[in-house]
């Protein structure tokens, strides 16, 4: 069955990691206050999850959480490596507030590898200085290649390096659901 | 897109597309903080130019650092050509140091296509004598989106030397692949022959020209053409084909006013038109920047869907 | 050395010969000519079927670049690559470096011709001093010295006043003026015909009124004198039209054109490559429908002679910038290929025609011995292979230079073997000729 997440385990999924934020940041020795959390969301799937997020953390403790969108392609590592082949479309990156001194949450859909993430935090050096960064996603499938680790995943699922995973949004792909393909 | 940009008659309507959107997202980038992305790291690209340029030069320049790439400007003096290097050798004896992209700009047409069939690396054509000027058109192409929304359908006027003009060919190529309503101006003995086999109205008046006009661009007039007798005189160019504010009240009211520059005041273009409301001279040299970007980007590789990560 | 050529098909326009006819060859001479000739101790060549036997071809217009650009070419490497495109004589301009403008300059081309003996050669002189366009030069002695004409070929002869003077001079030794029409202020720093291809391309066009406005001028100054102009490479079809009047009104004005002006167009400024400076030439290469009023002339009689205008140039000369480039091209080794596929193929021109054309009227222009196969004169003699299929391929060219927009080109016609003053001076190894 390629349908490792449904629509309904998806909503439990992102409504348990907005809780599990909200406590972190206010359990004991915790030194964040709610007004310093801020969600940038990757491009593309990443970007939906994280205002998805922000409406959970709306609905739980009615504070508007600044959410942005991170386009991490001009960051990418295997870049030079295309230069007979296509260049990745770039989109824009828009994150209307500042980042210093903010507790910022990474938001990708699918943690693989973690040279995406390795390639956000590089961005996001460069637009300011935040007090901490945080990785939160929705599925992280093993086999990273960089020492890079989630704090807030919506569910574990192991597979083989052969195998894709594809996550399908509402917002984009008129559905909730990951798919195990092989 | 291609190995190399050396006009915009090689390029398709999707292509120049991708090249606008491209460079909105390249215009955030210099509007941080940080003016720097690490996608070019490592990349020689040779600013090779044989004439004199401001404006372009830096505005390659800024982008390219921008991309961190690697610059190096090879400004060809007179005398180099004196002692008579060709321009094939000279680009030889470039390439031998294993650059990725070569940014010409020359004063004889064709001479990116020369280079382009000689050398391994990327070219672009930076102006290429009366031919083309590719990443000018872009960046007027890009400014006239930002005011207008989309080019089809609007009636675009551009007045001036017509004959002489890289600028004119490249925006007449682009402007009518992306569906504009081009009208095109000039003395009679400065209008290229045929030109209306690219689809363009062509009028001596500048009247019929900017009437209802949503977008007016002015071209240089150069003072050598008195020696070809193209026109008797300045005084009598800009009477006759001048921007005053008098012509550009019969455009639409939210007309603006571009020029690839550098101006002539007083000869196109009056002052007072040029330093005007309409005039949005200014934002195309900042446009320039985000669109040399995102060409040199795309240049380094092409287009395709986002890579799984 | 007797020898007999059998078995071929004679196209000799003068002597209204077209069929199979046997040539008799003895001591560098035309023998006797007849159906089925007596072998008596003559050499039997078989000609094999097909193949054409005509009077040798003669190019008018050749550039040899001897004395002084011998790195273009040479008298010898310009013979051989007449002799490879089936010329048995070439008649060369005297545009060199020094100009042919004296008898020692001329002697010099008649002396390396003789020791290439190969394609004979006839050389051209000046019209003016060092072809300045102000005095005339001196044209008895270069008559004398063995010029066949007179041009200031590279440009038009200066003045009108030059022009009138050099045409009733030059009546007294029945020569011809060569001109090279070109108003140059209308033509000033143009590079390509002035056209819609040339303004895409960012070209300074070249009007063809540049030509026909000099065109008209000579040929009204051969009325007025009664010399003899010929224009040449024509390429305008205001510039034939000019010669269509002016014989009518009984001018002495004969023209030519050259292969390239009636194959190809000025689009191929832009394609299949952009900028190739192999399409830069003067006059250049113009519309369609220029090189189609150019097909009607040479069908309807009008034009006289095709001549090739050869104009070699060296590799690195020709990759420049467009603008910088050199005009010229080669013309010796492509021209019988490109009349036969385009001009006797195509069905615009008879074969006997195309040897008038080749050899009958540049003979009688330049009043030279050749242009027919006629008993008692010298043996020059081409054999054409007119369904040979041809590739072209520059880079075994016999010619020094190599530009040529036609390298690649497939054609269907070419040249079998050519025989100067009896002695077979080329023979093409595509063709199993047991001949010789």
């Amino acid at each position: 069955m390629p349908v490792v997440l449904d629509a309904d385990r998806m909503a439990r999924s992102l409504a348990r990691i907005a809780h599990e934020i909200l406590e972190r940041k206010s359990g004991p020795g915790n030194t964040v206050d709610i007004a310093e959390l801020a969600l940038v969301g990757i491009r593309t799937r990443g970007v939906p999850l994280a205002r998805r997020i922000a409406k959970s953390i709306h609905e739980i403790a009615q504070h508007e959480t600044p959410t942005g969108a991170l386009d991490i392609t001009l960051y990418r590592d295997d870049l030079s490596s295309h230069t007979l082949g296509p260049q990745p479309l770039v989109r824009k990156t828009e994150i209307p507030f500042s980042i210093d001194g903010k507790l910022i949450l990474l938001v990708d859909d699918v943690l693989y590898t973690g040279r995406t993430i390795r390639a956000a935090l590089d961005a996001l050096i460069d637009f300011g200085r935040p007090k901490a960064i945080q990785l939160v996603v929705l599925v992280d499938r093993g086999h990273r290649e960089l020492p890079i680790k989630a704090d807030y995943v919506g569910k574990n699922i192991p597979t083989a390096s052969t195998q894709n995973v594809q996550v399908h949004l509402m917002e984009i792909d008129g559905r909730d659901e990951v798919e195990v393909l092989p | 897109m291609k190995k190399d940009l050396l006009g915009i008659a090689d390029l398709t309507a999707d292509d120049i597309y991708r090249v606008l959107e491209t460079a909105d997202a390249m215009r955030e980038v210099g509007q941080r903080p940080i003016k720097k992305v690490p996608t070019l790291r490592g990349k020689t690209v040779v600013n090779l130019f044989y004439e004199p340029s401001t404006r372009t030069r830096t505005s390659f320049e800024i982008a390219e650092k921008r991309l961190s790439a690697d610059t190096l400007n090879v400004a060809v003096s007179a005398s180099s050509v004196l002692k008579g290097e060709t321009l094939v050798d000279t680009a030889l004896n470039i390439e031998a140091m294993s650059p990725d992209m070569i940014v010409l700009r020359h004063a004889s047409s064709g001479a990116c296509h020369l280079l382009s069939r000689i050398c391994k690396s990327r070219i672009i054509n930076a102006g290429d004598g009366m031919h083309e000027h590719p990443t000018q058109a872009l960046l007027d192409a890009f400014t006239i989106r930002e005011h207008k929304k989309d080019i089809a359908g609007l009636k675009i006027a551009i007045i001036g030397d017509l004959l002489h003009s890289r600028v004119l060919r490249s925006n007449a190529l682009l402007l009518t692949k992306l569906g504009a309503n081009l009208w095109v101006c000039g003395p009679p003995t400065l209008v290229p022959p045929g030109i209306e086999c690219l689809g363009v109205h062509v009028t001596t008046s500048v009247e019929e020209a900017v009437s209802d006009a949503d977008v007016i661009m002015m071209l240089r007039i150069q003072q050598e053409r008195m020696q070809g007798a193209f026109f008797p005189s300045l005084r009598e160019y800009f009477n006759v084909f001048g921007m005053t504010t008098d012509r550009v009240k019969l455009a639409k009211p939210d007309v603006i006013i571009m020029h690839p520059g550098p101006m002539n005041r007083g000869v196109e273009i009056a002052s007072d038109v040029a330093d005007g409301p309409y005039s949005v001279i200014l934002e195309q040299v900042a446009n320039g920047v985000a669109v040399r970007m995102a060409v040199l980007y795309l240049l380094a590789g092409g287009v395709e869907d986002e890579a799984a990560a | 050395m007797k020898r007999l050529l059998k078995g071929a098909r004679l196209v000799d326009p003068v002597n209204g010969r077209d069929g199979s006819f046997d040539v008799l060859i003895d001591g560098g001479r035309i023998a006797r000519i007849g159906r089925d000739l007596p072998v008596d101790g003559a050499a039997v060549v078989q000609i094999p079927s097909g193949l054409v036997v005509c009077p040798g071809l003669i190019d008018m217009h050749v550039h040899l670049r001897e004395p002084g650009q011998e790195h273009k070419e040479t008298v010898a490497t310009g013979t051989a690559a007449a002799v490879a495109g089936g010329f048995t004589a070439v008649a060369c301009m005297p545009n060199t470096s020094p100009v042919n403008d004296n008898a020692g300059v001329t002697e010099y081309v008649l002396k390396k011709a003789a020791e290439a003996n190969l394609a004979r050669v006839y050389p051209i002189g000046a019209v003016s001093r060092d072809q300045k366009g102000e005095q005339l030069a001196d044209i008895a002695e270069l008559k004398s010295a063995g010029c066949v004409a007179i041009t200031d070929d590279g440009r038009p002869v200066a003045t009108a006043l030059l022009m009138r003077r050099a045409l009733e001079y030059t009546s007294m030794f029945n020569m011809p003026v060569i001109e090279h029409c070109e108003d140059q202020t209308l033509k000033g720093d143009g590079v390509a015909h002035e056209g819609f291809h040339a303004s895409s391309l960012g070209l300074r066009g070249i009007p063809s009124e540049a030509e026909s406005i000099m065109a008209l001028r000579d040929i009204s100054l051969a009325s007025l004198t009664g010399g003899a102009v010929h224009i040449a490479h024509m390429s305008a079809r205001q510039t034939l039209a000019a010669v269509r009047f002016g014989k009518s009104q009984g001018a002495r004005v004969t023209c030519e054109v050259t292969p390239h002006h009636f194959v190809l167009t000025d689009e191929m400024l832009g394609a299949p490559v952009a900028y190739d400076t192999n399409t830069k030439m003067n006059p250049p290469l113009r519309e369609a429908s220029d090189r189609d009023a150019m097909l009607q002339g040479l069908a309807d009689g009008s034009i006289d002679v095709i001549a090739t205008d050869h104009a070699p140039h060296a590799a690195d000369e020709k990759q420049v910038e467009f603008d910088q480039a050199p005009f010229g091209i080669t013309g010796l080794e492509t021209a019988v290929s490109l009349c036969f596929d385009r001009l006797v193929h195509r069905g615009v021109v008879p074969l006997p025609r195309l040897v008038e054309l080749l050899s009958v009227n540049p003979a009688r222009i330049l009043n030279i011995p050749g242009g027919s196969l006629s008993e008692g004169a010298p043996a020059d003699i081409t054999i054409l292979a007119p369904d040979l299929a041809v590739t072209v391929a520059a880079a075994r060219m016999k010619s020094k230079s190599k530009n040529t927009p036609f390298d690649g080109w497939q054609l269907r016609g070419g040249v079998a073997a050519t025989i100067v003053a009896g002695r077979l001076v080329y023979a093409n190894d595509n063709l199993d000729l047991a001949i010789w």
